[in-house]
């Protein structure tokens, strides 16, 4: 565990079964960073999250957050310390308006909620944090839409938006533009471009041009084992992750990554 | 509040109220004093029932044994008065508390479960109360056990005066559907209906839904229990037979008749299903067979209830 670690992860074992879906993880990141976690369908890239998250309790090993074993708390106790997370299958409210989407998102971090009598709906400390979220992620005109009939675009942007407003310190993505189109996926790069430095993400992502264009490190995940963790240009020429994984997957990629107007999605993974 | 943004849906409501408001001055027009029973039950179980929507509508908590409640209730005014203790006030603080204590005890288990299992062991907590008092022989067990004399508060609220108890019940109405109006709309009420949506991601927002669930269910219960003490001193007996797995299921059924998760919904659905019970048991003597096969089509069209049909209507009209 270096110093400077916000997120330790040390020995980390889950297996479903017989099958093992987590092989003895070891991962630091690092406060402020953008960690991309990479690999192949079914290589335990949610299952990772989910332990982080506290959804699914590892078989061994530790997760450390600030110092902090928080290997078996509770998943509903880890937001107070700052970590937030986003589904892969999107996890929104649906029968109620985007706006309380986000507003229970507030309510989670201003503390208890035991209070019984006042209007949550009227209460400006609530309302207006969120209605800011919202214009981070361009949800703002869709506030008060129920949000079951958005398009699926906006459905992610308002589970961002829900992420954002528990103003959290770590942020587990589990791919945010997945099933996007071009539009929405490059919006959603902005966003998260636009958070780089002020929060840690962990990023979980199938596009290698958003991967590329956003990550400081990357980790390369494959049949629930790390093969490899380090910064982009080393990835991309790292030779087990080209055989494992990437291979010319990654010869598309530009070594300058950023131009939106080159970005192609590969095919949504579930 | 203002006029012009009256809905369907509102008119009916306000409509029901002052019905509701004029029953023993209509009683006295007409001279037709059972319709003064007949509504003192209805704004009863009118109660129950919004305090069941309270755990059913906005928290998809499907119990089976909210009757038990009642029956508590109930038992709260009669096993006092059986010793000569009067005192209203002591009466509905004790049906209240035993019911707060029942809820938090049973909800501690139930609301580990979920779906199926946690419909039948709510009611197998209710039918643990049920048999219960069915054994306490001393209280009539099977048989029930008349109240010689209702509550006593002071005065004036004289409980043996039917008009009086009428007016009593339908305040207590007004100050349930008033509570549950600021719950539903409060930080609280928010977290619920968010869990109801969505658990898995309320917890991952960091709310320990099973408490807010549990402390949903324990005021649903004690309201209910409340009810229970009004009806005991109504009905003037108790019997085991007011928490009966059926009385669950009734109470259920007027709720979703009604419209589960709107406020004034189940108020409108105990209306229509008493009145119905009245109407078909005078008119045919084998009422009860398209009363069921009405009760089943309710349960499979009515997404939303009455109030859904009202709100629609409303919706629609704004449209044009
Ligand atoms: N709840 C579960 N029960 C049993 N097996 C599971 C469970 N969750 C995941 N697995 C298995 O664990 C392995 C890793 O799954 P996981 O969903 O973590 O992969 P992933 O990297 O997120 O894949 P994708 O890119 O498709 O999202 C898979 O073999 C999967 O079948
Ligand atoms: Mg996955």
């Amino acid at each position: 565990m270096t110093a400077k670690a916000l997120l330790s992860i040390v020995n980390l074992h889950k297996s479903f079964g017989g099958v093992a879906a987590t092989k003895q993880v070891s991962l630091d990141i690092v406060k402020g960073e953008i960690h991309a976690i990479i690999g192949p369908n079914g290589a335990g890239k949610t299952t990772l999250v989910s332990q982080l998250a506290g959804v699914l309790l590892p078989d061994s090993g530790r997760i450390l957050f600030q110092g902090n074993d928080i290997t078996r708390m509770p998943a509903h106790r880890r937001p107070h310390l700052g970590i937030a997370r986003s589904f892969q299958i999107t996890s929104i409210i649906l029968d109620m308006t985007v706006l309380e989407n986000v507003l229970l998102a507030v309510q989670a971090k201003a503390g208890h909620s035991y209070r019984f009598w006042a209007n949550s709906g009227d209460d400006a400390s609530l309302v207006e944090p969120a209605m800011a979220s919202l214009e981070q992620v361009g949800l703002q005109n869709q506030a008060m839409q129920m949000a079951g009939p958005l398009s699926h675009g906006e459905h992610r942007q308002l589970e961002m938006a829900m992420v954002l407003a528990t103003n959290p310190v770590l942020i587990l993505l589990d791919e945010p533009t997945a099933g996007m189109g071009q539009e929405d996926s490059t919006r959603m790069v902005r966003t998260l471009q636009a958070l780089k430095g002020s929060r840690t993400i962990i990023l979980v992502e199938h596009d290698m041009n958003t991967v590329f264009t956003l990550a400081d490190r990357i980790t390369v995940l494959v049949e629930g084992q790390v093969i490899a963790t380090a910064d982009p240009d080393a990835i991309r020429s790292n030779p087990r992750v080209r055989q494992a994984y990437l291979g010319e997957e990654l010869d598309s990629i530009p070594s300058e990554p950023h131009a939106e107007d080159s970005m192609t999605k590969s095919p949504p993974a579930c | 509040m203002s006029l012009p943004t009256l809905t369907l849906r509102g008119f009916v409501t306000v409509l029901m109220l002052v019905a509701l408001a004029l029953v023993p001055q209509l009683v006295e027009l007409t001279g037709n004093a059972f319709l003064i029973d007949l509504a003192t039950r209805c704004v009863i179980l009118a109660i129950a029932a919004v305090s069941l929507n309270l755990i059913l509508g906005y928290g998809r908590m499907i119990s089976f044994g909210h009757a038990a409640y009642l029956g508590i209730g109930a038992y709260a005014v009669g096993i006092p008065v059986y010793y000569e203790i009067y005192n209203g006030y002591l009466h509905i603080l004790v049906a209240m508390a035993v019911s707060a204590v029942f809820a938090l005890a049973t909800g501690l288990v139930c609301l580990r479960t979920r779906g199926v299992n946690f419909i039948m062991i709510t009611m197998a907590f209710a039918q643990m109360v049920f048999f219960t008092f069915v054994s306490m022989e001393e209280y009539g067990g099977d048989d029930g056990l008349v109240i010689e004399v209702r509550s006593e508060f002071s005065r004036f609220i004289n409980l043996e005066d039917a008009t009086v108890l009428y007016y009593v019940c339908f305040a207590s109405l007004l100050v349930v559907l008033y509570l549950v109006k600021r719950i539903v709309n409060s930080r609280f009420g928010m977290v619920i209906r968010g869990t109801r949506g969505n658990e898995l991601r309320m917890q991952s927002l960091g709310f320990d839904t099973f408490r807010y669930k549990l402390i949903c269910y324990v005021i649903a219960g004690t309201i209910c229990g409340f009810a229970g003490a009004l009806l005991g001193n109504f009905t003037n007996f108790i019997s085991p037979e007011m928490m009966d797995w059926t009385r669950s299921g009734e109470l259920i059924f007027m709720v979703v008749l009604g419209g589960a998760g709107s406020l004034f919904g189940p108020v409108l659905g105990v209306s229509v299903f008493l009145l119905l019970e009245e109407f078909l048991s005078g008119l045919w003597l084998y009422w009860q067979l398209v009363f069921g096969i009405f009760l089943i089509l309710v349960v499979l069209f009515a997404n939303g209830g009455i109030d859904s049909w009202l709100s629609g209507r409303s919706r629609r009209s704004h449209d044009s």
